[in-house]
């Protein structure tokens, strides 16, 4: 890390001389402009900033960051993120991927890299499509989804990334879309302020290929009734003056309920601090698909020991107690005889 | 028993013998015990002069069981020594092992000279007293064969008692159990009268230094360490286990105190992925593996030649294809390290000869990457990783400086505006290594990735002039290594042999001492050894067509020989051997007689 003070930036500092080549109209555009947005205000360097890609039509996002950056392979970049992280803590890690990259290619290396709790922010563009491929179904397409390589329907259980992540042990687990500039920015700086692995899921309009996917429930006309916020200490509220709620029903698990029928103190609380992440599960399968009232911002935030830092203590503690690395004993710390 | 043989072979290093060992056990944590899959055999030359192979054939055979009768008789040459431990030759692990008839019965082994020992009974009769479990009792009688053996070749007994109290010393029981095991075969070679003699194999007068026994997996887990230390670059290891790899993780592990980080990754892509990352970050970023955890890097290693960032790969070989043989030899790897991965992507390739010289290689292979800022290829194998020999130790002042300069300010000025820029691809002129930028360093922000890259500035290309001066561009990097990198030695008759055998990898004790015989019988043979498999050293092409022979055997079917045959247009001869088993001496003798044919 440089020890100079943070210097006072903007969007333009953050953003690099390349020319952003993205199709016209995607969603991927106000992700990084939420992204150049929010880094001045969170109090650190350029030069400390590090985004680490796979493959894939996010995977440029950093060729556009005016920071140090890697585009590497299909799949990888949690695990080459998790090498950058252990060997520099001095760093702020983010890993920029799609849902092919993240859960299909990748799927081994999203899991582990959650389970460790490396300090590394994930920003998951769910598109529920191939981009860069030009138009497959995704590890998250809906079922029955037609496309190039389905003509006649997709026969693929989807994946939740929500629920993947719930259950790969994750301390940080969210949802945001790309409609909502300000709900992005602040669900990006909470898990930026997270210690520890995060997964932020970015609903994302791919609009040549899967145009409108998540309208149904991102559009601003239908927001309203169609989102649901999660805010952490506050009973589960959405609609028009709070009308819908969620309860927990101890056989049906989570209900959307009108509040005049149950009254307000029979909604959950939500607690995204909960130390057992089943209640964020159900909440996380309250809509099947973007389609339903769907839970939005952070479904978990739980404080557990950072990877990077337990390993950081182990090689302290192995100095401490041995002191520094003396080679010529190292070599001499088997059985030895002279020759004269 | 690889615990009896490890320890034999150390009381033999510290009294003086040089030595060789060759290790050579089953796939199978606990193979059944008996049969022919399951046994686990450990062989071991001891010699009073400088020796560089595990022996041809043994002229002691110690056999616990039929199997082990049975698998090995056949390694040992007519009038050898062989030791059975009778109380094992029941009908039923006869009939396990696949005997017809008790070869103890059936004058099947009177070319040998067969001592018939009961050691399970005696090992029992002698640790039953101290209140060991009948079943516990026969557990020691591996160290009853030690015991037998260390009287036999007159080694001291003092360090292997005391030893046998240090390993075991968290359950004092099994101590007391395998050191009465221990001392009743001592004495029993003593008293029984069954032997004419010990033998006394007087210490190898070898140079003047400190010496220690190392293993190949060791060594080469010191020289990283080293290698660490000498470019003051924190090491990282990342790593998915596979065997015969897994022990340089466990090694390196153990010394986080040298700043060592092991990063035991999810899987073998991981595994380098983590280590590309740790790269960029600035630390000595290495894997390992064997062989089907390359194929599964190869991607990533595409990848590590794009950004052109240090990275050591470490490949200790196994027979395969596929998961073929886990725990046995083989070097069937080196055209996949030279080919195996997609686009033209040329990267260092460098091969240990002996178990101690996987020190000295694992520092060039850092010295490479580092200097060239690329990934670097070393290939280990089975038996350099298990096997031993007595290493005299390096003098730590006397190995090289690594020391690597960072990137800390711009290397471009614009001609019309006169901004300066940081490029990440604008190259040493000599080297052709481009400079390594460290994240944290102020005003030198870059992207690099896998997409290709324009000369100089490093930003995404696709021209079709540029790939092609880029593709050029690595590979000359990599070619013009060879003018830093020392020439291949000739040994033997170098002026006038009719025949040179070259040889790379673990194959070079097995060459010398082939050579060795044929000259010593009046041939006229010279050898040498490849090192660097990548670039070629400068003059390998004048020193191949000196000689009207070329000879090249390798444990597997022709590869190096492919290679110099498509590089120097040069009539190369292979020998081959895919048994998962070191070559011997001997079998090389008889290959480089065949090929010179009657010449004498």
């Amino acid at each position: 890390m440089s020890d100079t003070l943070v210097p006072i930036t903007t969007k333009k500092d953050w953003s690099s001389d390349q020319e952003v080549r993205w199709c016209p109209g995607c969603g991927d555009y106000s992700i990084l402009s939420a992204a150049q947005l929010l880094m001045p205000e969170l109090g650190i360097k350029r030069e400390d900033t590090v985004f680490v890609s796979g493959i894939g039509c996010a995977a440029r996002f950093p060729y556009y960051m005016n920071t140090y950056g890697m585009h590497t392979i299909h799949g990888r970049a949690p695990a080459i993120a998790t090498g950058l992280a252990l060997a520099r803590p001095d760093l702020h890690v983010f890993v920029v991927s799609g849902d092919g990259d993240a859960l299909s290619i990748g799927g081994n290396h999203l899991i582990h890299a959650l389970r460790r709790n490396v300090n590394i922010t994930i920003l998951l563009f769910n598109n529920q499509i191939y981009g860069l491929t030009k138009g497959q179904y995704s590890p998250t397409s809906e079922l029955g989804k037609v496309t190039k390589s389905t003509p006649f329907g997709s026969l693929d259980q989807p994946f939740n990334p929500i629920s993947v992540a719930l259950g790969a042990e994750a301390t940080f687990v969210a949802r945001t879309h790309d409609m909502d500039r300000q709900h992005m920015m602040d669900t990006f700086r909470q898990a930026f302020e997270h210690k520890g692995s995060t997964l932020v899921e970015i609903y994302q309009n791919c609009n040549v290929f899967n145009d409108g996917a998540f309208e149904g429930i991102t559009a601003r006309q239908v927001r309203e009734d169609m989102l649901i916020p999660l805010r952490h200490g506050e009973p589960i509220r959405f609609g028009a003056d709070g009308a819908k709620g969620v309860v927990l029903d101890p056989q049906r698990g989570a209900q959307i309920v009108d509040v005049a029928d149950v009254g307000e103190d029979a909604l959950l609380v939500h607690d995204a601090q909960r130390p057992d992440p089943g209640v964020a599960f159900i909440l996380s399968r309250i809509a099947t698909g973007p389609h339903e009232p769907t839970p939005i911002g952070v479904f978990r935030a739980v404080e557990r020991q950072e990877y990077g830092q337990a390993v950081n203590h182990q090689l302290a503690a192995a100095q401490e107690q041995r002191g520094p690395g003396d080679l010529g004993a190292l070599l001499r710390s088997g059985a030895t005889w002279d020759v004269a | 028993m690889q615990l009896t043989g490890d320890r034999f072979t150390t009381s033999s290093a510290l009294y003086g013998n040089d030595l060789a060992t060759l290790p050579d056990f089953p796939a199978e944590i606990r193979a059944p015990a008996g049969t022919l899959a399951g046994v686990s055999a450990f062989q071991v030359h001891i010699s009073d002069h400088d020796i560089t192979t595990p022996g041809d054939a043994p002229t002691v055979l110690v056999a616990m069981n039929p199997a082990a009768l049975h698998s090995q008789l056949e390694r040992v040459e007519p009038g050898a020594t062989v030791i059975i431990n009778v109380d094992a030759f029941d009908d039923r692990s006869l009939t396990k092992a696949g005997y017809d008839a008790n070869p103890l019965e059936d004058n099947s082994l009177d070319a040998y000279t067969v001592y018939e020992v009961p050691m399970t009974s005696l090992t029992k009769g002698a640790v039953q007293p101290l209140g060991v479990k009948p079943r516990d009792a026969e557990r020691s009688k591996n160290f009853f064969a030690l015991g037998l053996v260390t009287w036999m070749y007159t080694r001291p007994v003092e360090k292997t008692i005391d030893w046998i109290q240090e390993r075991f010393a968290s359950k004092p029981l099994v101590a007391a159990a395998n050191l009465a095991a221990f001392k009743a075969g001592h004495a029993f070679g003593e008293t029984a009268e069954l032997f004419d003699h010990p033998y006394e194999v007087k210490p190898a007068v070898l140079p003047a230094g400190t010496y220690t026994n190392v293993t190949g997996n060791t060594a080469l887990s010191w020289g990283l360490i080293a290698a660490s230390q000498l470019s003051k670059l924190p090491l990282f290891l990342g790593s998915y286990p596979i065997t015969p790899a897994s022990d340089i993780l466990h090694e390196l592990s153990k010394h986080k105190n040298f700043g060592v980080r092991t990063f035991q990754a999810e899987d073998e892509i991981a595994g380098i992925g983590a280590a590309v990352g740790a790269a960029y970050g600035g630390h000595l970023g290495i894997t390992t593996t064997s062989g089907p955890g390359m194929a599964l890097k190869a991607e990533t290693m595409g990848l590590a030649v794009n950004l052109e960032l240090p990275l050591i790969i470490i490949d200790v070989q196994r027979g395969g294809p596929s998961t073929g043989l886990p725990t046995k030899t083989e070097q069937a790897d080196l055209l996949m390290a030279y080919y195996g991965r997609h686009g033209e992507a040329p990267l260092p390739i460098v091969a240990p000869k002996s178990p101690s010289h996987c020190f000295e290689v694992a520092i060039e292979a850092a010295r490479l990457a580092l200097k060239w800022r690329t990934p670097v290829i070393l290939l280990s194998d089975g038996y350099l990783a298990n096997g031993t020999e007595p290493w005299r130790l390096p003098d730590v002042a006397d190995l090289p400086d690594l020391t690597v300069e960072f990137a800390t300010e711009a290397n471009h000025v614009d001609d019309e505006t006169g901004t300066r820029a940081f490029w990440p691809y604008l190259r040493d002129p000599e080297t052709l290594a481009r400079p390594w930028a460290l994240p944290g360093t102020p005003d030198l922000m870059h992207r690099i990735g896998g997409l290709e890259k324009q000369d100089g500035t490093g930003n995404v290309d696709y021209d079709p002039v540029n790939h092609e001066k880029m593709v050029h561009i690595r590979q000359a990097k990599i070619d013009g290594i060879a003018a830093h990198i020392p020439d291949v030695e000739v040994t033997g008759d170098v002026d006038e042999a009719d025949i040179l055998v070259v040889g790379w990898g673990s194959t070079w004790g097995a060459i010398d001492g082939a050579v060795a015989r044929v000259r010593a019988a009046g041939h006229r043979a010279a050898a040498t050894h490849l090192v660097h498999l990548n670039p070629f050293p400068r003059n390998l092409g004048d020193v191949l067509r000196r000689y009207p022979r070329v000879l090249v055997p390798e444990l597997n079917l022709g590869q190096l020989a492919h290679q110099l045959r498509a590089e120097f247009l040069v009539d190369a001869k292979s020998v081959n051997k895919v048994r998962g088993l070191p070559f011997t001496a001997s079998e090389l003798e008889q290959a480089i007689l065949d090929h010179l044919g009657g010449l004498l």
